[in-house]
């Protein structure tokens, strides 16, 4: 035994042991730095065949836009994808972790993962954290049961709702969804508009989008495109963009800065004497 | 017996409400050999919330002379309110028009007046004097209320490079033309509106000659 030591192997999950130590910083007076929040616009649908997922592409960090096309629509499964706002890393780590936990357990049981295995294993490690985890999610996809739809924020609480909405736009795509939604949006009805014949999955992905496009242009929060995602029981589409909301300005002007006109700073001229001078001439390699 | 009136509190709280809020906006102005140009972009915003995407500010204050505006939008108001008020009182007493020096250490004046309750306005004014050239004065609120008449002055963020030709050597200085100063400008506030969330919707151009003051609309992205 003498000299034995023995050692802790790290266990997974995150390191708590700083916080003593940020403590002790705080009461001496330092301002620790606050984790980045994005303002955003997610939303989905269920529709007669399956779910809609939307959202926009705008990171930003305080008034500043940060990313003007980020990716928040995130792969869980095969037939699942996961929508996030809230703290990007959070969104981000949170779906990457399930994820990978979801494909284990379809490797393990040898089915396709279910929404509601996605869900319970969300919701478990949000609640884990307390809300510490800034992640507020819209889960949707197609499995044995069918289409499903939930949201999760990020102390853990969940809703199974048909239409759903999240982030600082979420009022403007819940105005878009109370206004227009119908349960079951099925084949060949007629829209609203021009009352044209058309595809209920056209019809559900033209709410949805409208939905994140209210979001884009009334919240500043949210901006740039339109990523959308449509399940079905065969299939899964990911398009990115599926709508650039609005055009960049022009530019009318040149402003690279004239040749030569660099700024010099500091000007220093150092002479040597040369003693010796030496050529060698370089073989070619063989080949 | 002395009545003790105060509410009996277990804890003092103290209450983080502020008299202040922030309306955004960019306004920005500069100045050739005779003419100004001063603009701003139409979004009048609050937190998350658009209120208006039709609101430029910039005031004008005569036939010559532009006042921008931004900040917290009651205390513009008020600002520009009696800034307008002091200028007619002005040209009343002494059967004149005011300069534009005069306007701008009115203002700095009216600014100062409020040194420990400040209005939150930024201000930049932009005319031609009475030589008939131009000349933007920049005014902030009290917490720098200095008067300085330049030829190129911006509030919030814009590009310091193609005319002030900062960090250049030897770069030829050409007089601005007209054309290139309202070209240049809207080239800055799209680039303002592709990063800047409190920027864009639409952009009011002011041109200040002597003829008079002619404005220009210009969209930007409403996102």
């Amino acid at each position: 035994m003498a000299g034995a030591v023995s050692v802790e192997m790290p266990r997974g999950g995150f390191s708590f042991e700083l916080c003593k130590r940020n403590a002790a910083l705080a009461a001496a007076g330092m301002k620790p730095p606050t984790p980045v929040k994005t303002g955003t616009t997610i939303a989905g649908l269920i529709f007669k065949d399956g779910v809609v997922l939307g959202a926009d592409t705008r990171a930003t960090e305080g008034s500043v836009v940060a990313d003007k096309n980020c990716a928040k629509i995130h792969y869980m499964a095969k037939n699942i994808y996961c929508c996030g706002a809230g703290t990007a890393a959070d969104t981000e780590y949170t779906t990457l972790q399930i994820s990978s936990e979801l494909e284990l357990h379809r490797l393990e049981t040898g089915r396709k993962p279910r929404v509601g295995t996605a869900l319970r294993m969300l919701k478990q490690h949000l609640f884990h954290y307390q809300g510490h985890i800034g992640a507020y999610l819209v889960l949707g996809g197609v499995d044995i049961t069918g289409p499903n739809l939930y949201t999760v924020h990020a102390h853990g609480s969940t809703d199974k709702l048909p239409y759903v909405s999240m982030g600082s736009g979420s009022l403007a795509a819940m105005a878009t969804f109370e206004d227009r939604f119908r349960p079951n949006m099925d084949v060949s009805v007629k829209t609203f508009k021009f009352g044209i014949s058309r595809k209920s999955e056209k019809e559900a992905v033209q709410l949805v989008r409208d939905a994140i496009v209210a979001g884009i242009f009334n919240d500043l929060g949210s901006g740039s495109n339109v990523d959308i995602c449509i399940i079905t029981a065969d299939k899964t589409e990911y398009i990115r963009p599926f709508d650039v909301a609005n055009e960049k300005g022009e530019r009318t002007g040149d402003y690279r800065y004239a040749r030569g006109t660099t700024a010099v700073l500091e000007t220093s001229v150092r002479k040597f004497e040369v003693t010796s001078e030496t050529v060698t001439s370089a073989e070619p390699m063989e080949s | 017996m002395e009545l003790d009136f105060r509410v009996p509190t277990q804890h003092q709280v103290q209450r983080d409400w502020s008299p202040y809020s922030m309306n955004g906006g960019t306004v920005l102005a500069l100045a050739g050999e005779d003419f100004a140009v001063i603009a701003s972009d139409t979004r009048l915003s609050e937190g998350f919330q658009i209120y208006s995407r039709d609101y430029p500010k910039t005031y004008q204050l005569s036939d010559n002379m532009v006042l921008g505006c931004c900040g917290f939008h009651g205390d513009v108001l008020t600002v520009t309110k009696n800034i307008k008020s002091r200028i007619k009182d002005y040209e009343h007493l002494h059967r004149k028009k005011m300069s534009c020096a005069a306007v701008a250490q009115r203002l700095s004046v009216m600014l100062y007046s409020r040194r420990f309750f400040p209005y939150y306005a930024f201000n930049i004014l932009a005319g031609l004097d009475n030589e008939g050239e131009s000349v933007t004065v920049g005014v902030t609120n009290v917490r720098s209320s200095l008067v300085l008449p330049v030829t190129y002055y911006t509030h919030t963020h814009t590009h310091q490079g193609e005319i002030g030709l900062k960090n250049q050597s030897g770069a030829e200085e050409v007089p601005l033309s007209q054309d290139k100063a309202v070209a240049l400008v809207q080239d800055v506030f799209s680039a303002a509106a592709e990063r800047d969330i409190y920027t864009g919707d639409g952009l009011e151009i002011c041109v200040i000659t002597a003829a008079g003051v002619d404005m220009k609309r210009v969209p930007l992205r409403r996102d």
